[in-house]
């Protein structure tokens, strides 16, 4: 289950879309997101997942893959779509079935309402997947600078997320061992009441709290002592570069909004 | 031979609840000159990790001087001593902060405001320097003990520091790690004439400094060469250090009627003596 799952998960590789600035990738998700709504008719949407393919095609990520790994929230949008058939009354009738009834607008609205969510869906995975969490750290942290001025902690933020990315592998090893160590005492957390089974869930979490602060201090002393005093005068190791492929998706960015203006009913 | 470090009579005792204050440094007073290879050796509790902090300024003592680098470590300098300085720590997971190999040896350059390409350069350097070049973006999960605390001293070498301080550094890795680090720490001492003060309770990693200070219950208990150290075995046992393997054997073979020659540091220096011996009687 958990190894086909594809949120915040990235796959490496050197497509069009991996060589991207993750500033250019964010900044585009961003605005993407918010153009998804400017579409309302047959063409518009037409258009939206005709881009969002094209996308997926360049970043050379399978499709088969992506939709695989997003099988949860494609049994959302079916549900959603199915609410949008069954309770919609209006327009002409289509289908009679005596219990349901599915009228056009219904069928029109559910279509609709599906392409929008997968599309938002697809969009952001790509962006996950084609891009290693640290790189979205920095996108991150370089596009916020500006919030600094309004007292906005940016380089902490940044770095807060960055380490907690650094150590989830840590933690992970770190918690497979006592529950290791708790089982070979006989705890059991895999049979039982919910109730039994949330209640033998403490002897892993309380370890792994204690330890988890301790490794917290020892990182601090030793950030420390090489000689971390925070944001200022700081330089950096990560350097972003925006290249001519970052302005080329900018301007793609900004045609597509511009035809889905032009576009909408 | 320039001093790098002196103590003077320099003592620390941690707050406590109640009245009774034990001093974990009472009164240490040692210099270390440049290009030394220095050892603190001692058991748990003997005040030789309050040493370590006090020599990086995470603690400051209540009584004497802590000079580092001839000048007085205080509050003001705390910061530019430091940049001077590396020091790598027991737990080789606790101080990796970078996401991969080559984000955690240019964390402390980060820090000192180095320029960008100046980083690049000293990165490659410092791993070349402890032979992890081809580590250069894995991650460090990845990664046995004995990697990351190599890269934790490449780290500390990146900064290009007088004086390496090594703080159990050791202690937590299997025994390949733990050779690996040593043999890493000894040629660049050889080759660059680097400072290094390690600090361990394995008396084993001790034989190979220059120096030894053994220390107890706050107090320096013995000064001297390895030589000079390991001469009152019985009384490095009685506080709680275990003796290097070949000691223990040359030890107990002569107790047991055998006259040996000289001293055995290493197991070779007494296969060498135990083979030989029969050739001169």
């Amino acid at each position: 289950m958990l190894e086909k799952m594809i949120f915040g998960r990235y796959i490496p590789g050197d497509s069009f879309i991996h060589k991207l600035d993750p500033r250019s990738k964010l900044l585009f998700v961003l605005f993407f997101v918010v153009a998804v709504f400017l579409a309302n008719n047959v063409a518009t949407y037409g258009l939206l997942l005709a881009f969002t393919l094209f996308v997926i095609f360049i970043s050379r990520i399978r499709l088969y893959f992506l939709l695989n790994g997003l099988k949860p929230i494609l049994i959302l949008i079916i549900f959603t779509f199915l609410m949008h058939i069954i309770f919609t009354k209006e327009g002409t009738l289509l289908v009679d079935l005596k219990i349901i009834k599915i009228y056009e607008e219904g069928l029109r609205q559910g279509i609709f309402i599906s392409i929008r969510f997968l599309v938002l869906v697809l969009m952001t995975s790509i962006l996950t997947l084609t891009t290693s969490p640290i790189s979205i750290t920095d996108g991150m942290e370089d596009l916020l600078n500006p919030f600094k001025r309004f007292k906005l902690p940016v380089h902490e933020l940044a770095l807060m997320m960055s380490i907690s990315l650094r150590f989830i592998p840590t933690l992970m090893d770190e918690t497979d061992k006592i529950l290791k160590a708790q089982l070979a005492r006989g705890s059991d957390i895999s049979t039982g009441s919910i109730k039994q089974r949330i209640r033998a869930v403490i002897p892993l979490l309380v370890p792994l709290f204690v330890s988890a602060f301790k490794r917290a201090e020892e990182l601090a002393i030793a950030m420390e002592v090489r000689g971390y005093r925070g944001g200022e005068g700081r330089t950096r190791y990560r350097q972003l570069t925006w290249g001519s492929r970052d302005t080329i998706s900018m301007v793609l960015l900004v045609m597509l909004i511009g035809a889905l203006y032009l576009l909408k009913g | 031979m320039k001093e790098i470090l002196s103590l003077e009579q320099v003592s620390y005792s941690y707050p406590t609840d109640d009245d009774e204050v034990v001093k974990a440094i009472d009164g240490v007073s040692l210099s270390v000159k440049d290009g030394e290879w220095i050892a603190i050796v001692g058991h748990n509790g003997s005040g030789k990790s309050t040493m370590a902090k006090l020599i990086i300024g995470l603690l400051f003592p209540q009584d004497g001087v802590v000079n580092v680098f001839n000048e007085q470590l205080t509050n003001e300098n705390l910061w530019d001593i430091r940049s001077r300085l590396g020091i790598v720590f027991q737990n080789p997971d606790n101080q990796f902060v970078g996401s991969t190999v080559q984000d955690d040896v240019a964390f402390a350059l980060e820090n000192n405001g180095i320029p960008f390409e100046e980083m690049v350069k000293r990165v490659h350097e410092s791993l070349k320097q402890v032979k992890m070049s081809e580590f250069l973006d894995h991650e460090p999960h990845h990664l046995s003990g004995g990697q990351k605390q190599r890269v934790a001293i490449a780290g500390a070498l990146a900064l290009r520091p007088n004086l390496l301080i090594m703080d159990e550094a050791t202690s937590m890795l299997d025994p390949q790690g733990r050779d690996e680090v040593i043999r890493i720490v000894q040629e660049l001492k050889q080759r660059t004439g680097l400072t290094v003060i390690s600090i361990t309770h394995d008396l084993e990693e001790a034989l190979l400094a220059d120096r030894i200070f053994v220390m107890n219950k706050g107090k320096i208990l013995q000064t001297g060469t390895p030589d000079e150290v390991f001469k009152h075995g019985e009384q490095l046992e009685s506080i709680g250090l275990d003796m290097p393997f070949a000691l223990r054997v040359s030890e107990l073979l002569r107790k047991n009627g055998l006259s040996l020659e000289g001293e055995h540091m290493t197991e070779e220096e007494l296969v060498n003596e135990l083979w030989t011996s029969h050739f001169k009687m």
